[in-house]
């Protein structure tokens, strides 16, 4: 294999923005190398490839660098044209899924994982925009059986942390978004998700999630509060 | 069947601005629609219910919401003239992520802090804002335009905030084009596009506005 068509990818376990790359790259059954980085203690090759914002997931391919896994995704979606397409054909439907990418990391999973760690007054604040946005999420998904249609896509991939990301916050943060009553069509994606066999195979273990996202609590709500943008 | 094009936008909206350049550039025919951000209208409630934001297009009655997705629809719709977006992977790649940075940044809430705040807090604020275009002159260097040889997506995305050069020189005595010569060099290179002068107010108009909008003397 030429050293040009080599694809690596740096990324950390616990990453939700690193995680769903790799998803990308094996729903397209992308040979790629994977480098675990040590967030808390960057290497300088990471700091080299994305000097902008120091962060996972990177992708090198053919010597390129791209950084923010939304853009990673595109790229891959882009160069690797075989099946599945990642984003939808038509131009709406396209537009619809990158809005709604956005929505779920601008709404939802910042609200989400802040209301983990944070405590009182901001604690209910942010787990009831957590749910004010879980809501909106439900009524995109009811009828579907993935957010892309009938197959797993770009938004099932972008939104996928949804599935098992946010139980493990609910657990840690002793909070409740995704109440199976209320939310049963959401709640059915996320077990279609799971069950995906690229998906099944590729999650970071449980029993390590949570005491890292336990000390990742800890940490955030040591400093001082209204910080968290939203 | 004619295309029947609609834009939700408030006109001193940068992000309106973009979509504007954006539609002008591919020489698309549109209704442009004020909205009154304090009394939402029916049709804007009705056509972004999720963020009730603009700008908003709607094309044959279908919405498209947030100003770089709308970009970039308009782009993919209108693909057979004045493309935005490189067709090389790799190039469009970097095009979104620069896009992406400029607008995580929020240049428009730091350009706020710069002229509403004082003391440290206006510092940092001016620090944060000069870092971002810095950051962005890099990446420019010595293209005529971030899309190269020619006008394009990350273009569209800043050229717009040129607009509040002018208030934030006057209100905090610092030169742009001592600070940032090529941002300066090259958004008056933009400037000599029609869609762009076309859309841009008047920078006088915009501090008067500024001043009145933030009450400063």
């Amino acid at each position: 294999m030429a050293s040009e068509d080599t694809v690596k990818l740096l990324g950390f376990w616990a990453s939700p923005f690193s995680r769903r790359v790799e998803w990308a790259l094996k729903l397209k059954g992308v040979d790629y190398e994977y480098v675990e980085e040590d967030i808390f203690n960057k290497s300088s090759l990471l700091l080299e490839l994305n000097p902008v914002h120091k962060k996972v997931p990177v992708l090198v391919h053919h010597q390129k660098v791209i950084s923010e896994s939304y853009v990673i995704l595109e790229y891959i979606d882009e160069t690797w044209k075989q099946s599945p397409l990642l984003l939808p054909q038509d131009p709406h439907e396209r537009a619809k899924a990158r809005f709604w990418a956005r929505f779920g990391e601008e709404k939802l999973l910042l609200a989400s994982s802040g209301a983990m760690w944070s405590l009182g007054e901001e604690k209910e604040r942010l787990l009831k925009l957590a749910i004010e946005a879980m809501e909106k999420i439900e009524e995109e998904i009811k009828g579907k059986e993935f957010f892309g249609g009938e197959s797993i896509g770009y938004l099932d991939v972008a939104l996928g942390w949804i599935s098992y990301w946010l139980p493990v916050w609910e657990e840690v943060g002793s909070i409740q978004i995704l109440d199976p009553l209320t939310f049963p069509a959401t709640t059915s994606w996320a077990k279609n998700f799971l069950n995906h066999p690229i998906i099944k195979d590729n999650l970071p273990p449980r029993q390590k999630m949570i005491p890292y996202f336990h000390e990742r609590s800890k940490f955030f709500s040591s400093l001082p509060p209204g910080w968290i943008k939203i | 069947m004619a295309d029947e094009l609609v834009l939700l936008d408030t006109c001193v909206s940068m992000f309106g601005m973009r979509v504007r350049i954006a539609l002008a550039e591919k020489g698309i025919k549109y209704e442009y629609k004020e909205q009154d951000l304090t009394n939402k209208s029916e049709l804007l409630l009705k056509m972004n219910s999720i963020n009730k934001k603009i700008p908003v297009l709607i094309h044959n009655g279908k919405p498209i919401c947030e100003s770089l997705i709308i970009v970039q629809y308009i782009d993919e719709v209108w693909n057979d003239r004045s493309p935005f977006l490189p067709s090389d992977p790799y190039q469009r790649a970097q095009a979104r992520f620069w896009a992406d940075f400029f607008d995580q940044k929020a240049v428009y809430a730091v350009g706020k802090k710069l002229v509403t705040t004082k003391g440290e807090e206006q510092e940092a604020a001016k620090k944060e804002f000069l870092e971002i275009y810095k950051t962005m002159e890099r990446e420019l260097g010595e293209k005529p335009y971030f899309g190269g040889e020619k006008f394009g997506y990350v273009d569209i995305a800043l050229i717009t905030f040129y607009s509040w050069f002018y208030v934030y020189e006057t209100l905090e005595k610092f030169s742009m084009e001592a600070e940032c010569p090529k941002i300066v060099a090259w958004a008056k290179r933009c400037m000599q596009k029609e869609s762009v002068a076309k859309t841009l107010p008047d920078q006088k108009k915009v501090y008067k506005r500024v001043l009145e909008l933030y009450g400063l003397k």
